[in-house]
Formats: structure tokens, sequence, C-alpha cells
């Protein structure tokens, strides 16, 4: 017995259980060799249900844990972080047959990522944007932000933020409009905001370093005192450089 | 080539942390004595989950139990993971740290079980290497847990016991002895669980687990016991507990409880049961 | 520098707009023991996401049964229009063919 034939079994429901794994009389037991496939499946599909409990709640948890199956068969963990697992869930709804037509699933799937990525990164002072509000206009411009390990930007053609809310919270049902979102945590809890429309092409070139003013001249129709309020008291930014 | 004393953990019940105890643990004016923390679930950069940790240490010894390196592994150990676990124990100081004779990774994929081994020459000498690799690195000595099992393998040449003990004396680490994995896997292999204590090299047992386990058959009605960690230890653990303590004396004793979790109070009964039994054995 | 920059004169309205935020309490600082915002019902550790166990489990469902795959959770009452909306009749024609 090999791990590689074991581990490939596991994740088989219809394969034979392994030679050489035996009961206690020594004869071979699916139904034992069936606890570890089961611990494996359903361990699996539980820490997947446990990361996207927006998808589970807009698809329901039964055709959830269905998926979950097929989902952890095709795709599992390659790291033992489990808060973690389900990076590749985005692109598979995308193309499992009966998710493909619910376009907006993989955006709000890459949301619940954005959500626990920030849950668990590094900490940062989440007033650090306050000295935004102290530096005169030259000094603005020439001024660069640098986003905070737990900061978040999804840029999505759906209403993901209204979507995310109604799956979660019962939020009003979503209106047809495109919703960009950042993911920000002051303290510890992790908080999307929607960006004010349009601002994503500027708010990237901040997160590619660009000073103020350098993002402005590029992208000159941004709401800009928007969007640097909401960078500044969202705990968005860990240093203002100027 | 390390500290003598596997760990620093008083010999009296702790409980396996989790995060919804946290408010009743720090408000509980005698709350247990210490916690076990899942490795795993601390690995993150920071947030929630390492500021309660970080508090916690300050009230609390604490114990660092992985789940995932997959020690038994046919392949080499994950040197990234093994980084997160020294990078973790470097900053928690941890009062022990354990992992499992098990395996979880294979090419690649982390199955997030724990899975089993057969008993052979070469898995001994495969986990000895292992667990050197992992006690160099932490700079510190572990120890390892003897399983769940629910199948065995014929290629098997060891007792499980004589396994343990062989595996503790070539690389120097310390054992974990899970009173309730002694049980399910005795009943699972149809072993005498009372022998496999009376045979356990107790002087190497730095830490004891309890935990609770499900019933169920196998095809040919046979007792098939699940470590399900999601109920009150059993009437048959207990009595093998109070074997274990008079064969080790006291020890740190675990309960671990961690599905379906109850409310605090009842997991601190838990702890306060074993509590007793541990003081009516000094 | 040689880009013209365009002055849009955003100083004094960011320093009015973030002096009245600054000035409240900072918010949930410490909060080590709570949940809120994202906290949501059933859900482990707020956002904290999967945990591990060492615990296996009883309940046997490692089968696939892939003739119930029809999403039924509220993604039936989204209002999406053009065929992005996800009505279980908009699915329908996705379901393969068992």
């Amino acid at each position: 017995m090999t791990q590689t034939q074991f581990r490939t079994a596991l994740l088989t429901p219809d394969a034979p259980v392994p030679a050489g794994v035996i009961g206690p009389t020594g004869q071979s037991s699916a139904k034992r060799f069936n606890v570890y496939r089961n611990n494996v499946t359903t361990g699996l599909c539980r820490a997947l249900a446990d990361n996207f409990p927006a998808i589970r709640s807009l698809v329901g948890s039964e055709f959830f844990q269905a998926m979950a199956v097929e989902f952890v068969r095709a795709c599992p963990p390659n790291s033992p972080l489990m808060a973690g697992y389900g990076l590749a869930l985005p692109d598979f709804l995308a193309q499992f047959p009966p998710t493909q037509s619910l376009g907006y699933l993989p955006d709000v799937a890459r949301l619940e990522l954005a959500i626990r990525q920030s849950y668990h990164a590094g900490d940062h002072d989440p007033k650090a944007g306050a000295r935004l509000g102290t530096l005169d206009e030259a000094r603005l411009m020439q001024t660069r932000l640098r986003l905070a390990p737990s900061f978040r930007l999804l840029i999505s053609d759906w209403p993901v933020l209204d979507i995310w809310n109604a799956a979660l919270s019962g939020g009003p049902k979503p209106r047809h409009q495109a919703q960009s979102v950042i993911v920000a945590r002051p303290a510890f809890d992790p908080m999307p905001h929607l960006l004010p429309t349009g601002a994503e092409a500027f708010l990237q070139a901040l997160i590619d370093m660009a000073t103020i003013g350098q993002a402005i001249a590029a992208h000159p129709d941004t709401d800009v005192l928007a969007v640097l309020t909401l960078l500044a008291t969202t705990g968005s930014i860990s240093e203002v450089m100027s | 080539m390390f500290d003598a004393a596997p760990n620093h953990l008083p010999p009296a019940p702790g409980v396996g942390y989790k995060p919804q105890h946290f408010q009743a643990l720090i408000s509980d004016a005698a709350p247990v004595r210490w916690l076990e923390i899942h490795a795993e679930n601390y690995m993150g950069h920071g947030g929630r989950p390492l500021a309660q940790l970080r508090h916690l240490a300050e009230r609390f010894p604490i114990s660092v139990h992985g789940v995932a390196l997959s020690i038994g592994g046919e392949a080499d150990l994950d040197t990234d993971h093994l980084t997160r676990l020294k990078t973790l124990c470097d900053w928690l100081n941890p009062a022990s740290f354990s992992e499992h004779l098990a395996w979880s990774t294979h090419d690649g994929a982390f199955l997030n079980d724990l899975l089993p081994l057969p008993y052979t020459v070469q898995t001994l000498t495969r986990v000895v290497d292992h667990i050197d690799q992992v006690q160099t690195v932490l700079g510190r000595k572990m120890l390892l847990e003897n399983p769940s099992t629910y199948v065995a393998f014929a290629e098997t040449s060891y007792d499980e016991v004589d396994f343990l003990t062989e595996i503790a004396r070539r690389s120097g680490c310390g054992l974990l002895l899970d009173v309730n994995n002694v049980h399910v896997s005795c009943i699972n292999n149809a072993r005498d669980p009372v022998d496999y204590l009376n045979r356990f090299p107790m002087n190497a047992v730095g830490e004891i687990h309890l935990g609770g386990h499900d019933e169920d058959r196998d095809e040919n009605g046979a007792s098939l016991l699940i470590d399900a960690h999601g109920s009150p230890v059993t009437v048959s653990v207990w009595a093998l507990y109070r074997q274990t303590l008079s064969l080790s004396g006291p020890r740190p004793t675990l309960i671990e409880w961690d599905n379906d979790v109850p409310d605090w109070p009842l997991l601190r009964a838990e702890a306060e049961r074993a509590a007793g039994i541990i003081e009516a054995m000094a | 520098m040689s880009i013209q920059l365009k002055s849009v004169a955003v100083a004094g309205a960011l320093a009015a707009a973030l002096s009245a935020h600054f000035v409240l309490p900072a918010a949930a600082e410490g909060d080590m023991e709570k949940c809120f915002g994202v906290a949501l019902a059933g859900q482990n550790d707020c956002a904290a996401g999967a945990g591990t166990t060492c615990a296996g489990t009883s309940k046997v469902d490692y089968q696939g049964n892939s003739w119930k795959l029809v999403p039924a959770g509220t993604c039936m009452t989204m209002e999406l229009p053009e065929g992005r909306m996800g009505s279980l009749e908009a699915l329908e024609r996705d379901i393969p063919k068992a």
C-alpha cells in the first residue's frame, strides 16, 4: 500500500479498498475504509461551507453540499490552512454547468475570499489615514499612500456588494449595476464598502504607488475627495507618505 | 540534545481552546489551568486570532498541537509549513508542542484528516527522521500522539505500543497519550486497551488527551468506534484514564471537544471531572 | 516633475471630513471577544473561516448526489435582467441530462 494508492481511493468514491488495508480479522472492510473517505470529504466540504456562507445561502445548503463534494474531489486543498481553502472556487463556479448561468457567483465568492484574507492579514494603525487631513494642497498632491495588509479591492461587473448583503443579512434585492468593493479592517472585523463609481483606475494607481497628484492627472474624472475620505475613514491606509 | 522535560504544562486539566469561549475563559474566576490550540488556526499574520492568543498566553500556559504536519508522510516534510510552525512557536514560546503519528498531505494535496500508517521498519525510519527534523528546526522537544485508527495494514510488523516506544527511544521525542484513541483503536482492531496501557512507556508521556467518540458497526457487525470529539468522555474512557494515571502518576490532561462545541460550563465540568480523578489518585 | 497636475482643491474639504471623523472615539478597538460587522449566525469565529479539528465524523456522507444539482437558495429571488437572473427557468438549460 502506498500513500498514492490510499489517496486516490479516498477521493474516488467507487474505487475498491486498496489492497492490504484490512480489518481486525485480516479481511478487507469497505465500511472501515469509508470512515476515512467520509472524514476527508465531509471535513473539506464543511471547511468550504464555513468559508463561503454567502454562496451557500445563494445556492441553498443542499445544492452547496452536493457541489462541494464535486469541488473537493476536483480541487483538494494544496495548503493545510483551512481558512484559505477555496481559492479555486470562483473559477470552478464559472465553469460548473449548474452554476454557469449565475454569472455573479464567482465575484461573490471572490468577495468572501477577500473578507477572509483581510481577517487574517497583518495589523496596522487604523488611524494612520488621519494624516491626510493635515496636509496642504501641494503636499497632498505629492503624497503616496501605503494601503493596509488587510485592504482588498474587488472590481466587479455585478452588484456584488448588494448580492452579498442580500444573501447574508436579507438586504434589499440587488438592482443591476456594477459595484466595485473595497474591504478594510479597522480593528478585527473586515468590512466591505462600495467604491465610488468610476474610481477603480484612480485607486489602482494609488495602490501602484503613484502620488495622489499623478493619479488625479491620469484619472481626472474621479471623485477624489470621496475616495480619499473613504480610504482614510475605513482604516484602509497604513501609511501616509509625504 | 533537547531539554529533558518534554513540556511545562501543569499536571492538571486543560481544554482545547475555542474562540466562542474567549469571554467565558477570561471572566471565569477559576478556569482551567492551561489551554491547547491547533497550530494551523494561528498561522495568519494578525487580526483577532493572534490578538486573542496573545491575551490568553498572558494568563494560561499554552500547548501548541499541530494537526497538519503529516509526520508520517512518504514525501519530505513541507518546509513552508515547518517554517510557519517555527514562527508560531518562536513568537508564543508555548509550554508544549505536539503532533500526530499520521499523514495528511500527499502529492501536494492536503486531505484534512489524520490518516493511518503501516507499522514497518520503513515507516519507523521515516517518522524518526521527520521528528528529528522538526525538533531541530523548532529547537524544542516534541510530543507524538498515538492515533485513532479504523483499518490496519497487512504489511504491519510492529505492535503500536512497541512502535511508539521505539520512535520515542530513537528520536528522543516524548509521547502524547490519547486515552480515547487507545480505546477507539483497540476496540476497532480487536485488542485489549488495558494491556495496551500496561505496556505503554508512561515515563515518556508528557500529556494525556480525553475526548468523546461515536459508536458504529462494520459490515460484519463488529464494533467500529469513531473518534468524533463531539460528545462527553465515555464511561469506558474515564475508566481507562484512571488506569493510566495509576501507571503514570498525575499528567497534564486535555479535554478535546472539537465538534458540536458545548457552552463553557459543560466543557469546564468535564475538566473538573478529570481534576477530581487526578486529585483522588494523588 | 513635468506632469501638469490638475488642481482639484481637495485638501481643505478632506481636512474637514477627516477631522469630523477622527474626533470620534476609535471604533471597535480592542474588541477581541466580540463579533460584529461581518459576524454572521453559524459562522465560527466571525470571519475567520474554517478551522481545524483532529476529530472525525460518524456521518457517512461522502457519496455525491448529482441528481440534486439545482441551486435552490436565495439566488432564486435575485432579479437581475437579461439572462443574468438567477431564476430556476434560466438554470434548467444548463443542467446536464442524467
